[in-house]
Order: structure tokens, then C-alpha cells, then sequence
């Protein structure tokens, strides 16, 4: 009887024991990325830069291929002692500051006309739609042609480039508007502008800072392609000149200026954004 | 409530003949005539596609899209509440109160006191619960001193006691700025609650106008209440218990 009983006993520990196995090892999946690590959007880029010292040091990396960090600092500092730094960042920075300048204005123009009217949009949404799926870069040959190779056919480069996510951006984020404010407009007596005013540009606000963001990055982007054509001053030209005596430092000093200038406008475009959007952030932050 | 006094007035605030109103060929509305008087509370109760928001929708000259026809004379300064507030949520709530009014801060600080959001004038809509903003929604078109006060189930989508907080002030408000009130609803306590005169919709047409006579404030046990509740339901159709 005893043996019987310690043998009908033994299974069903294993069983249960098997069971708070089968617990421990099978305890929920987590699906979710988890909490943010402090600082976790610098970590990747200080590895990297980790990596490409000591790389330098122990004399893996070739300097011909890639200067070592210590050579680029130096570069910097000889650049920004004679003075080629600042002029050449003078002269892009006109040039993408102009260009998205023009062509914001241009792009939320259009977007407005075509968003509250039937005609403007027949007008002006197929000629951008158009110019989306035609690269900025395969426009350069005709620019060339009609603005010659000055300033002009730059600034028109990046102007192109920058109306086509401003138009697309605000001008879907106007036809969002939902049709119910449009009946409140009616009934409360609006006048045309007061709607404008009130409802369609706070409407497009956050397409239109969508767009910006995707703007800015353009701009800077059209001027590295019309800065490496023809031109004799700017960031490009500076970083062309170099590859042609084969001096990686000046050419990575370059690219670290485009990085530092991407990300500071992509910033300063989510700082308006954080401001002139409170009304919506209220409740997430 | 309107004392019924006031229904002796000869210049009724709005006034529809004959109105007809279709889309594709199709009658919503056929042969409405309505007088409503200044001060007057008109509940509208009908079914689901009976023609009650299409009317409503005429009265605010809303219906761009559908044919239509007869004599429909309504006040130029008429305001709108709809079911939900609609409220821009990128204004603050003073901003909605006084939307498209130039300097109209005062009246519209007034207003929110009246509705009871004092303090409440830099917050932004998300921050409101749905019967805050629904006030606010009542204070930007009371602030307009309408003639014509056109509602659009606006309690509809609120919870049950926040519903009975909303009569007691809208007939207070309403007693106090004395527009014509014409409120679509389904819901036939509101309507006896609220309304000096009750009108069913049926198929685009009246199919019942009466005057409700019961004591203010109105109490849902008072057998009068009962009856009329009664009445009201077996009209829409409903079997009364």
C-alpha cells in the first residue's frame, strides 16, 4: 500500500514542479521596448566615436582612409584660425537660409490656395505632384541652362526642393480639418479671413511643422549637391577642394559642420513646434 | 421657462411655410409650417431619420446640398449647439467663447460665469470633461445674445448626471436670456422636462404639437408627467409600460 502510494504521489510532484517550470521559463513576454536608458540617443554616436579613436591609436585605421579625431580637431582649429571656415559657412548658410526661406513662403502659398479653393487646387496640385517624383538633382542640367551656374540657379535648387514637403505637408493637414469646424465657422458668422485666421492655419499648424522639419533637412541636403557643382565658395566647395589633394580631415571637418547643422535646425524646428503646439501636448506630456 | 404669455406675440421669431426639403429626389421634410414666439421652448422629438436634423439644419441654413423649398424666415443672429462642443482645440476656452466677436472678453468672462467655468478661461479644451466643454460650447452661443437658440441633441453624449446638471441649466439660462429655443432630442423625459411645447417628427411631417402645461420645476413623478411620457411614446412608435 505504501509503495503504491508513494509511487501514485511521485508523478504528480513532478507534474506540479514541472507546471512551476514551465512558469518561471514561460513568465510573460514582455513586448514593449522597455523604459529609456538615461542618455540612450548618445550612447550609439560616443561608441562609434570610441571606436574610431582607438582605431586611430592602435594605428588600425589608416589615415589616409579616415584621419584620426585628433587630426580633424586640428583641421578645425587651422580652418577656423585662417578664417576659410567661417567664410565658406557664411556663404552656404546664406545660400539655405535664402532658399528656405523663398521657398516656405511659396510652398504654404500654394497649399493654401489649393486647400480652399476647387480651381487652385486643380491649378497646383498636379505640377507639384509632378515636381515630388522628379529628383532636384535631375533638374540641375536645365537650371544650369536657364540660370547659368551663379548664385541664382542655387538658391532656385534649393527653392524647389524645399516648396514640394511644405506644399504636400500643410496642404494635407488642411484638407484634414474636420468639416465640422467649417458648419461652427458658418453658423458663428466667420468672416473668410476670420476662418483663415482661426481655424485653417491653426488647422495646418502641424502639417505645416512636419513639412518644415522635412524642409530644413532638404535644404541642407540640395546644398551639398549644388555646392559640389561649380562653385568656388561654401561648404561643398570647401569639401571638394579637399578631395582633390586627398585631405580627409578638411573633408570629415566638413561633414561634421553639415551634422552639427542638420541636427541644430531639426532641433530649433521641434522646439517651435513644442511651443506653438501646446495646445495638444497638454494631456501627453 | 418662458411664461406662455409671450405666445400672443404677433411677430413670431421664426416662421416656416410650406417647407420642403429632399436630397436625390427623396422627401425629407414636406409641408412644415412653424411659428415659434421669442422666449419660447420648442422640443422636437422624432426616430432616427424621421427629418429632425435635417430641419434643425434648415433653421441654421446649414442644408447647402439639398433641394429645397417653401418660406422659412428665421433671425440673422441665431446660434448653434451642437451634440458634441466643438470647441477648437487650439484655442483656450475664453478664445472659443468669443470666437470671430471682436472685443468681447467682458461678455464672454460674464458668460462663463454664468455657465460655471469661472477661472476655468486659459485652459484648453482637452483639459475640460465632456460636460465642461459642453458649457462652453452653451456659453459661446449664449454670449451672441441669439434670438434663436437651435440645439442639436446637445446632451446626448453626456453620462446620466451630468445630463440633469445641464437641464437645470439650460432652463435657467434660457428663462434668463429668453431666446426661442428649438431642441432636437429623442429622449421624451428631456424633452417634457425642459420644453413649454412639444413637437413630434414623423416621416417629415408634425405629427403632434402640444403645449406642455405642468408646474415647474418639473417632477418625473407627478402623474401628469406619466401620462404625458405615455402619450409622447405610443406617438414614436414605442410600446409605453
Amino acid at each position: 500500500m505504501t509503495l503504491i502510494a508513494t509511487d501514485g504521489f511521485k508523478p504528480q510532484q513532478a507534474a506540479a514542479a514541472n507546471l512551476q517550470n514551465r512558469r518561471r521559463s514561460g513568465a510573460r513576454v514582455r513586448l514593449g521596448p522597455g523604459p529609456a536608458i538615461p542618455f540612450g540617443l548618445q550612447i550609439g554616436s560616443l561608441a562609434l566615436l570610441v571606436l574610431w579613436t582607438l582605431g586611430s591609436a592602435l594605428g588600425l585605421i589608416d589615415p589616409r582612409i579616415l584621419s584620426a579625431p585628433w587630426t580633424v580637431l586640428d583641421a578645425f582649429r587651422q580652418l577656423i584660425a585662417d578664417g576659410r571656415l567661417q567664410d565658406h559657412f557664411g556663404v552656404s548658410a546664406y545660400r539655405a537660409v535664402t532658399g528656405l526661406v523663398i521657398g516656405v513662403a511659396i510652398g504654404t502659398v500654394l497649399a493654401i490656395i489649393a486647400g480652399l479653393s476647387r480651381i487652385g487646387e486643380a491649378l497646383i496640385d498636379g505640377p507639384i505632384q509632378i515636381k515630388r517624383a522628379v529628383p532636384t538633382l535631375a533638374l540641375i542640367p536645365l537650371l544650369m541652362l536657364w540660370f547659368g551656374i551663379g548664385e541664382e540657379m542655387k538658391i532656385i535648387t534649393i527653392v524647389l526642393a524645399v516648396i514640394v514637403p511644405i506644399y504636400i505637408h500643410t496642404h494635407n493637414a488642411l484638407r484634414g480639418i474636420d468639416n465640422r469646424y467649417v458648419e461652427l465657422s458658418e453658423t458663428l458668422n466667420l468672416s473668410r479671413w476670420a476662418f483663415i485666421r482661426e481655424v485653417v492655419l491653426p488647422g495646418a499648424m502641424p502639417g505645416f511643422l512636419l513639412g518644415l522639419r522635412f524642409a530644413v533637412t532638404l535644404c541642407w541636403v540640395s546644398l551639398v549637391v549644388v555646392e559640389q557643382i561649380n562653385a568656388t565658395s561654401g561648404l561643398g566647395y570647401m569639401i571638394n577642394l579637399a578631395r582633390t589633394y586627398g585631405q580627409t580631415e578638411i573633408i570629415i571637418a566638413g561633414i561634421v559642420v553639415y551634422a552639427v547643422l542638420g541636427l541644430a535646425s531639426d532641433a530649433a524646428v521641434r522646439f517651435i513646434e513644442r511651443r506653438t503646439l501646446s495646445w495638444r501636448r497638454t494631456l501627453s506630456q | 421657462m418662458a411664461p406662455h404669455t409671450v405666445a400672443v406675440n404677433p411677430n413670431p421669431v421664426v416662421r416656416t411655410q410650406d417647407l420642403y426639403r429632399g436630397f436625390n429626389g427623396r422627401t425629407i421634410l414636406s409641408g412644415l409650417d412653424l411659428h415659434i414666439q421669442r422666449g419660447e421652448f420648442v422640443a422636437l422629438l422624432g426616430r432616427s431619420g424621421s427629418g429632425k436634423s435635417t430641419f434643425l439644419k434648415a433653421l441654421a441654413e446649414l442644408d447647402h446640398e439639398v433641394e429645397g423649398s417653401g418660406t422659412l424666415d428665421v433671425p440673422e443672429n441665431r446660434s448653434v449647439v451642437f451634440q458634441d462642443a466643438r470647441l477648437l482645440p487650439w484655442r483656450n476656452v475664453l478664445q472659443n467663447v468669443t470666437l470671430g466677436l471682436a472685443g468681447a472678453n467682458d461678455a464672454g468672462r460674464r458668460m462663463l460665469r454664468e455657465v460655471g467655468l469661472a477661472g476655468r478661461e486659459n485652459s484648453w479644451p482637452v483639459e475640460l470633461s465632456g460636460g465642461e466643454q459642453q458649457r462652453v460650447a452653451l456659453a459661446r452661443s449664449l454670449v451672441r445674445d441669439p434670438d434663436l437658440l437651435l440645439a442639436d441633441e446637445p446632451f446626448g453624449a453626456l453620462d446620466a448626471l451630468t445630463r440633469i446638471k445641464m437641464h437645470a441649466l439650460l432652463r435657467q439660462l434660457c428663462a434668463r436670456h429668453q431666446p426661442a429655443v428649438l431642441l432636437v432630442t429623442h429622449d421624451v423625459d428631456e424633452a417634457i422636462t425642459l420644453a413649454d411645447r412639444i413637437l413630434v417628427l414623423e416621416e417629415g411631417s408634425f405629427i403632434e404639437d402640444l403645449q406642455v402645461d405642468l408646474p415647474e420645476p418639473r417632477d418625473h413623478g407627478d402623474p401628469r408627467f406619466g401620462q404625458l411620457r405615455r402619450h409622447l411614446l405610443s406617438r414614436l412608435g414605442v410600446a409605453a409600460h
